[in-house]
């Protein structure tokens, strides 16, 4: 059992950063411990992408004089998704922490069930 | 290749360019770019939805000459062309029902970015509808969050704000998990194109290596999507956020977003993972989960006092019938969610727009006592309200009676338990719907003592006008022709492979 998990500790340490991240987001009451688990709950997801998509004794696709053997090489699409999710993730972040200045200017708190609690009584 | 099958593409980039040009446009321009774009992408839906059935075949379209199994393909059959169709009739109708509230309430200084921000919306609606491609799905379910979340903030009161940080937060958690079962799935099979995808998923099950990651897999990606189009228990940011946003924001949130969410699950279960799905019982669990949330959306709708909320309540119900006929697993199920995709977008932003208005000549008062006679002072208001109510409850001529009609035949098709739980909630959950929405619509009528029962003055109101007459012979059109579009909803399944 700890062979296994030895052996595939990528994976293990990125769905451990998936999972606490998770959690964060959903569970934590402040808003910017919140936005951190979701950069964590990413950053998780694409530590697994990018450990599947490392081979080892091969090198980066990036055509050098004389290697012309397509073996050498790894997979370039799997970065490249890790890419494009980090621009995705980085705007998905922004928008939140705007989110989060906004409410704050007006509620001055972060805590999400203070917010709802004076959201409730501006209501009535 | 012909020269209109570049147009997907074109639906694609020029909403992006426009939501580039709309942020530097002033508040007038910005709204007619909005509106023009919204009536050019429902012409060519409708263009290519004709010359796609003329040609009797889907295409694929191959982006950048980079072919299967790497490149990025959009996929162009009738069935996409339909919803995506009906999407722009809701986006359309949306903007013009909404369009004096949509003045009043978003800051003059803002309203080029509630332009670029639907634009955007336009774009990625018409990109999870065309592509083939799981990546490029999660992208632009991504961009359609952010969007999403800045029209139900768009009119910046602390209400709407809250609402939306509740939106977001559900959303990323969507997301995330709709992103960690791609990645796994794409780790499993080395594929992000569906045929692909298909392919290797048939090949590992019959070898019977990976079983449990792949079911994990798409158990995951189903778990995002349902918190993104909010499933029974996913669904606690919903009515918030249907309740508190501008008309125009909460109709394009219960009818087009949530929908074309579901829309891309209906394309992962059926072209890329089906077998995975059906074959590990994947299908019985969201069946279950479907069934309690078309009983306790009614429950929670009931049980609301406030107007707007009870309507967003109704969604969840009517989300939970989507599931249902997704789960099932036949082509019949598939066909019925698609059939109740198109009736409860067009009934669910039908009462949102003629909801408001009802609203808006009580004072703008929410209370189910204000809105007493408002249908006697908005009288096109309230006979949209009672339609699209019917149409929700099943009356027949309606569309959501012949949804409910194809719902159950393929529950009879398929016998068993299904059919006799999948029968009682369809009975139990009509009962429900009358209980609430018919109980309102007679509210409508009913005299009340604050307000005046004579015409008020502002139902002279040209876009409502045009908008409500377009939805309510939409609603009328699925209900009487239902049975012509379900021919074209099956030609389209059929094409799907």
């Amino acid at each position: 059992m700890l062979q296994l998990l030895y052996e595939h500790i990528d994976v293990v340490v990125a769905l451990a950063l998936f999972g606490i991240g998770f959690t964060q987001l959903l569970l934590n009451k402040n808003l910017i411990k919140k936005i951190i688990g979701f950069s964590m709950m990413d950053s998780g997801i694409y530590l697994f992408l990018a450990s599947y998509g490392y081979i080892e004794s091969r090198i980066a696709p990036i055509y050098v004089e004389g290697n012309t053997d397509p073996s050498l090489y790894v997979n370039p699409l799997p970065a490249g998704l890790v890419l494009t999710g980090i621009v995705v993730s980085v705007s998905v972040t922004a928008v939140m922490l705007g989110l989060t200045v906004r409410l704050y200017q007006r509620y001055h708190t972060l805590d999400i069930d203070e917010i709802a609690e004076l959201v409730r009584k501006e209501g009535k | 290749m012909q020269l209109w099958q570049n147009l997907p593409l074109v639906m694609i980039v020029l909403p992006l360019m426009c939501a580039v040009l709309c942020s530097v446009l002033r508040k007038g321009a910005a709204r007619g770019l909005m509106t023009g774009l919204s009536l050019f992408s429902g012409l060519s839906m409708g263009t290519l939805l004709y010359l796609v059935a003329q040609r009797g075949e889907s295409y694929i379209y191959v982006m950048g000459e980079i072919g299967a199994p790497f490149g990025n393909e959009l996929r162009i059959g009738i069935t996409e062309c339909l919803i995506g169709l009906l999407f722009c009739l809701v986006l359309i109708c949306s903007i013009l029902g909404g369009w004096r509230r949509l003045s009043q309430e978003v800051a003059e200084n803002r309203m080029h970015l509630y332009g670029s921000m639907v634009c955007l919306l336009i774009s990625a609606m018409m990109a999870i509808t065309f592509t083939n491609d799981l990546f490029t799905a999660y992208v632009f379910i991504e961009i359609t969050t952010i969007a999403a979340c800045a029209l139900i903030c768009s009119t910046n009161k602390g209400r709407t704000l809250f609402a939306a940080t509740r939106y977001m937060i559900m959303n990323l958690l969507g997301s995330g998990l709709f992103l960690l079962g791609l990645s796994i799935l794409y780790c499993l099979t080395g594929h992000l194109l569906f045929p692909q995808i298909e392919e290797s998923v048939t090949a590992l099950l019959a070898d019977g290596r990976y079983a449990i990651p792949l079911a994990l897999a798409c158990v995951l990606m189903t778990m995002g999507i349902a918190c993104k189009s909010a499933l029974y228990p996913f669904h606690t940011w919903l009515p918030n956020a249907y309740a508190s946003a501008t008309p125009t924001s909460s109709a394009l949130l219960s009818s087009m977003i949530s929908k074309m969410y579901i829309f891309l699950l209906i394309k992962i279960f059926f072209r890329a993972a089906g077998s995975l799905v059906f074959a590990r019982g994947i299908g019985d669990i969201l069946f279950v989960f479907s069934i309690v949330g078309i009983i306790l959306g009614s429950v929670d709708a009931i049980r609301e006092h406030h107007f707007s909320r009870m309507i967003a309540y109704s969604s969840v119900s009517q989300i939970g019938y989507i599931f249902l006929g997704i789960s099932l697993g036949t082509e019949a199920g598939m066909a019925a969610a698609l059939f109740h995709i198109l009736a409860h977008s067009a009934a669910k932003s039908m009462l949102f727009l003629s909801a408001n208005k009802l609203r808006e000549v009580s004072g703008d008062s929410d209370a189910f006592r204000d809105i007493r006679g408002s249908g006697l002072r908005a009288p096109l208001a309230g006979v949209a309200f009672a339609i699209g109510a019917s149409s929700l409850v099943g009356i027949p001529l309606l569309g959501g009676f012949t949804s409910k009609v194809f719902l159950s035949q393929a529950g009879i098709e398929l016998g068993g338990w299904r059919m006799v739980t999948l029968l009682l909630a369809l009975a139990l959950s009509t009962a429900l719907n009358v209980a609430y929405l018919l109980r309102t619509t007679m509210t409508l009528y009913r005299p009340g003592e604050r307000y005046p029962l004579t015409r008020s003055p502002l139902v002279k109101d040209k876009p409502f006008t045009a908008a409500m007459l377009a939805m309510i012979a939409v609603n009328v059109a699925l209900g009487i022709w239902g049975g012509q579009v379900m021919d074209l909803i099956y030609k389209g399944i059929a094409m799907f492979n």
